[in-house]
């Protein structure tokens, strides 16, 4: 990471356990102002608890969180004052309109009345929401419910924001609006730390990435950094259950390098500097075993082979058209 | 509480005002919800008209000096203020639940103002609810006889000591945290407290070992004192030990459940 900018949240070596649980087993992350920073992990790798660390939801049993210079403990009101939190389950108010939830929030930031009608007002209309303002939120669609979720974070205008899987569940016309949301809240300014599931997201939004599993973080670096910790190419074979064995095997007589195995596919990728030349290899060595392959098809690492080599299960897709390897 | 806190002055009216924000919030849900609003008044005047048709004739007689309506009043309003307290943890933990709770605790808002913002807003929904049990028991036949200063003062005696009573089972929702765990667990001793008690039978009628208990739990000091201030009697006595109830529930609840609540997840 560079030295030059300015750090906005910075935690060292945090651990959070509950009872046998490791929910954080020792992260430490740095988030640099006006930066996008991901957290990348599957379900129940401790994302979650990193975030609510970051708002001051629950204190670590060890390790230090400072946000803007400030520890996350000792002085809790004032890192609320520079934070916006949004969750992953949109924390809106089901009976209170719009207007009404983002009022509340203001007031809650000791907001004068005035001035948090104005920011209401700003709000809504910035997140398209000025048709449904005085709507209670309960008649609202997900991509709706996310932006207002969104919007209660901004109320008070923090330089700091934690975005909790802001997209999960959402189609994917509305991942793009909220995307294009986020990258303005950025480029105005703000620091943003985002934790998702996708990695399309992480690679589209995010300039620096920590990929997290089971508490840990397993690997970081900016995208291209990660694609290219993989070495240059990935060869994927796809063959018959019944030839798995026999084909990992022929696999190995290759490379010196371990192939990974997809937990749920089965397909075997296999690192190589050369791709061509490996498939080449590797369609004789199989053809000799009498093994024919379902699938075979090399490819330029993306993110997903980044997260599988790390933590051998590949990540939730996006629902889009894009193809993996389209980089 | 840190470095560069304002002044006391300022932090109170700021607590004060996260207090109405929240309070507001919850209200706001109520006007929106008015199905909960009704059925939970329907409840109590259902109650209210079960006991005064169908045991009034068989109790009304252990009633001295007055009509069974005259003597049920005071208590079944009580009874329906204690019973609304069970909300109170619901709601609370359907916001822990929802992740409203967390949205708040992520604000630099006072950390007890959800809690009294909570038990406010219930407090005005029971007092709603208790006043129409009023209304319609006046129209079944009750006579207020001591004037309505007094009047005045049994309704805020009531409303006190079940906005404190509101601090016990939000402390019982945090701790349980768990919907229809934590009214179960309300029944438990909501129940006990209402019905031993001088609410709808003169203590005097019951077993000598459950009159020690009922004579001296809170509930009945309420009611007798609400009695006695509604319908004439002595109250004094009766008044200062209510206060000093509603106080001593106070003392150790309020601190107690925001201690717990800061501790939640």
């Amino acid at each position: 990471m560079k030295n030059t900018s300015e750090v906005a949240v910075e935690v060292k070596n945090i651990k959070k356990y509950y009872g046998e649980v490791k929910a954080l087993d020792g992260v430490s992350l740095r988030v640099d102002k006006g930066k996008i920073y991901g957290l990348l992990g599957p379900n129940g790798a401790g994302k979650t608890t990193v975030v609510r660390t970051l708002a001051t939801l629950i204190e670590p049993d060890s390790g230090e969180v400072t946000i803007g210079g400030l520890d996350v403990v000792e002085h809790s009101t004032q890192v609320r004052r520079m934070i916006g939190l949004a969750g992953q389950f949109a924390a809106v108010d089901d009976y209170l309109t719009g207007r009404e939830t983002l009022m509340m929030v203001a007031r809650l930031y000791h907001v004068p009345k005035k001035e948090a009608k104005k920011r209401a007002d700003e709000l809504l209309r910035r997140l398209s929401l000025q048709d449904a303002a005085d709507r209670p939120a309960k008649t609202y669609s997900g991509g709706m419910r996310r932006r207002l979720d969104l919007g209660a974070s901004l109320v008070g205008k923090p330089e700091i924001l934690f975005l909790d899987e802001p997209t999960t569940g959402l189609d994917p016309r509305t991942r793009q609006e909220l995307w294009g949301l986020i990258r303005e809240l950025v480029a105005e300014g703000r620091t943003l730390l985002l934790t998702t599931q996708y990695l399309e997201e992480a690679d589209a939004l995010c300039d620096y990435i920590s990929i997290i599993d089971r508490g840990k973080v397993v690997k970081s670096g900016t995208a291209s950094q990660l694609k290219s910790s993989l070495g240059r190419d990935v060869v994927e074979l796809q063959v018959k259950d019944e030839d798995h064995e026999n084909a990992l095997k022929v696999v190995r007589t290759l490379t010196k390098s371990k192939p990974t195995v997809d937990e749920v596919t089965k397909s075997i990728s296999i690192r190589a500097s050369k791709g061509a030349e490996m498939l080449i290899k590797l369609v004789n060595a199989l053809d000799k075993a009498k093994i024919k392959p379902t699938d075979l098809a090399v490819h330029r690492p993306s993110l997903d082979d980044v997260f599988l080599a790390v933590t051998g299960k590949k990540p939730k897709r996006v629902a889009t058209k894009k193809k993996k390897g389209k980089k | 509480m840190n470095v560069s806190n304002p002044s006391m002055v300022q932090s109170a009216r700021m607590t004060i005002s996260d207090v109405l924000a929240i309070t507001k919030r919850n209200l706001i849900r109520f006007k929106r919800t008015p199905e909960i609003l009704i059925f939970s008044s329907i409840q109590p005047v259902m109650f209210l008209l079960l006991f005064n048709y169908v045991f009034g004739g068989a109790i009304g007689v252990a009633t001295p000096g007055t009509s069974y309506i005259n003597f049920l009043l005071p208590g079944i309003m009580a009874q329906t203020a204690l019973f609304s307290t069970l909300q109170t943890p619901i709601a609370l933990v359907d916001d822990l639940d929802k992740g409203a709770i967390d949205r708040f605790r992520s604000l630099p808002m006072s950390r007890g103002a959800v809690l009294a913002g909570r038990t406010f807003a219930d407090s005005l929904r029971s007092l709603f609810i208790v006043v129409l049990m009023f209304v319609i028991g006046t129209l079944l036949g009750f006579r207020y006889q001591a004037g309505g200063g007094k009047m005045i003062l049994a309704l805020l005696l009531l409303v006190s000591f079940s906005y404190a009573f509101s601090w016990l089972t939000a402390t019982l929702g945090l701790f349980i945290r768990n919907a229809e765990a934590v009214q179960t667990a309300g029944f438990l001793f909501v129940f006990p407290l209402t019905f031993a008690s001088s609410v709808f039978v003169p203590v005097v009628t019951m077993p000598g070992w459950l009159q020690v208990f009922a004579r001296n739990q809170p509930v009945t000091q309420l009611v007798n004192a609400m009695r006695a201030l509604m319908i004439g009697g002595v109250a004094i006595d009766a008044v200062y030990i209510t206060i000093a109830w509603t106080i001593g529930i106070l003392v150790v609840f309020v601190p107690l459940a925001i201690w717990k609540f800061k501790r939640t997840v």
